[in-house]
């Protein structure tokens, strides 16, 4: 429905994504990981119609969340999830109760989105996406601004959603949470697609990717929530 | 709200169609109906298009600080009357004051959109406002500097601070059918504006069409505002502290304010022009004060509650 093909994308004398194609799979949780200034929101733009030259999808399909979403206005948290349905023209409520339901923020429902803290508004603009109802989602860091447990939480729920059939793509600074979670990883470098693989295989990828060692670390960790 | 606004507006009409410059009571009917009533009507639709404009300005931009003189578009109704005024055609013929005030306007929202190009985002078109402001502004000055007496340039400088005393029928009838139509086009701008309140990309990802929806609150504000300036000269504040006023009240939704908005508007540009009529009563004064600096001295204590209230 979309997807990439042999695209690239300059911003006056820079490429930002160089001959780049991709698709994101129904089912599938992807997740693009790579350096600062990879091309990684750039790619996730372009997937969403939102750059020059790139075709818009349909909006009751295709969610977007950017990175560093606000709200110039001090609506409550249901009225920002209610901006989902704007590309389905209804006021639906069963959708928008749903979607805050998922994405825990239920308890804040009239809360001004100015008055909670960075993580819960992440989980807010999370919920606006899940209020669409959309077959493709895609997220640039829904886990900013998370506590360790709250990212685990969304990280699941974006699991779960993919398990429904939903496409998920997630861009991700948190590798350990990509490996987790995700059923692909792409890893990203200079614009160019390095690496697309099975989440299992992608450790040594997305470890020289970053020029990082790997191994196994006997310290004892946080780990997920049963 | 909205119901109370509109039966605040309608008993407010009334109550001013029996006040007459410094007495209350009735007076022979040609007075209330050639005098007063274009007054009343004027400042309605005048208010009106200010506050619904500027609550649409806020919106699109996401600047709580936006107003309709932002765009240039009433500077450029200015400069038009002023040329009117320097070639005194005002004297030799009175509809030419307002029609060149709607000229004015009509040649600064052309300025505007070349300004902004074809796909404006708001920061260009707060600075595309900005440039037709200046350039107004800079040609009024020089109009102003250049006028033939000094009487015209009192006469100019008068009109320029906004009122409605002396306006007819001939004036409701030239800024009517302007105002309410920019009034429809920026009321149908709810949704996009509500999109909007998170950034141009989540709008754009929703399916708004977010270059234009700029246009339309543009060309929306021009007709509105520009059409309202070119009669009543600048009336300044009405368009920035109407959707203050009400987002106190109604929440921040931009989409909620907006009736809202023209009727709130109308309501405080008729209650400061009813009150102007009623100053010579209690204050013994050789010329009514320009109805701008009513609305702004009667804005300030309410913005500067709400900014009180918004502070952490």
């Amino acid at each position: 429905m979309i997807g990439l093909t042999h695209h690239t994308v300059t911003l006056g004398p820079r490429t930002i994504l160089r001959d780049v194609t991709f698709t994101p799979r129904p089912g599938e949780l992807t997740a693009l990981c790579g350096p600062n200034g990879a091309g990684k929101t750039t790619l996730l733009r372009a997937l969403a119609g939102l750059l020059p030259h790139t075709i818009h999808p349909d909006p009751t399909r295709v969610a977007y969340l950017p990175q560093s979403a606000r709200s110039a206005w001090g609506l409550t948290v249901r009225q920002v999830a209610e901006l989902g349905r704007i590309p389905h023209g209804d006021r639906r409520t069963e959708p928008v109760d749903r979607a805050l339901h998922l994405c825990g923020v239920e308890a804040l429902r009239d809360t001004r989105i100015d008055r909670i803290s960075g993580g819960e508004m992440r989980r807010a603009m999370l919920a606006r996406a899940f209020a669409t109802e959309p077959e493709v989602f895609l997220l640039d860091e829904p886990t900013a601004d998370l506590d360790p447990a709250a990212a685990h939480d969304v990280m699941g729920l974006l699991r779960r959603t993919a398990d429904t059939g939903k496409a998920v793509v997630v861009v991700l600074h948190a590798i350990d949470l990509a490996l987790r979670y995700a059923d692909r990883v792409v890893l990203l470098r200079d614009g160019r697609i390095e690496a697309d693989l099975p989440a299992n295989q992608a450790l040594p990828n997305a470890a020289a990717l970053f020029g990082l060692p790997y191994g196994l670390d006997p310290t004892p960790r946080l780990l997920p929530p049963d | 709200m909205i119901g109370r606004l509109a039966v605040v507006l309608v008993g407010a009409s009334a109550l001013s169609l029996l006040i007459g410059d410094g007495f209350i009571g009735t007076a022979p009917w040609p007075v209330i109906t050639d005098i007063r009533l274009p007054r009343i009507l004027l400042a309605v639709l005048v208010g009106g298009g200010l506050g619904l404009s500027g609550a649409v300005l806020q919106g699109v931009l996401r600047n709580p600080l936006a107003d309709p003189g932002l765009l240039g578009v009433t500077g450029s109704a200015g400069l038009g009357a002023v040329v009117v005024f320097y070639w005194g055609l005002a004297a030799s013929f009175a509809p030419a004051l307002p029609l060149g005030g709607l000229a004015g306007a009509v040649a600064g929202t052309a300025c505007l959109m070349l300004f902004a190009g074809r796909t404006p985002s708001g920061p260009s078109l707060i600075l595309a406002g900005v440039a037709v402001s200046a350039v107004a502004g800079a040609l009024l000055t020089l109009a102003l500097t250049l006028a033939p007496n000094p009487f015209a340039l009192a006469e100019v400088t008068f009109w320029l601070l906004g009122g409605l005393e002396n306006r007819t029928l001939f004036h409701v009838a030239l800024a009517a059918p302007p105002i309410l139509l920019g009034a429809a086009i920026l009321l149908r701008l709810g949704p996009g504006l509500d999109a909007l309140s998170l950034g141009e990309d989540t709008a754009a990802s929703l399916g708004v069409p977010v270059a234009r929806t700029l246009m339309l609150a543009a060309a929306g504000t021009a007709l509105a505002a520009g059409a309202g300036a070119s009669v009543a000269g600048g009336i300044g504040f009405v368009g920035l502290v109407v959707p203050h006023l009400l987002r106190a009240r109604m929440g921040e939704r931009p989409s909620a304010i907006l009736p809202a908005a023209f009727l709130a508007g109308a309501c405080l540009l008729l209650a400061a022009d009813t009150l102007l009529r009623l100053l010579p009563w209690v204050l013994p004064l050789s010329q009514s004060p320009p109805l701008g600096a009513l609305t702004a001295l009667f804005g300030t204590p309410f913005l500067v509650a709400i900014a009180r209230r918004m502070a952490p």
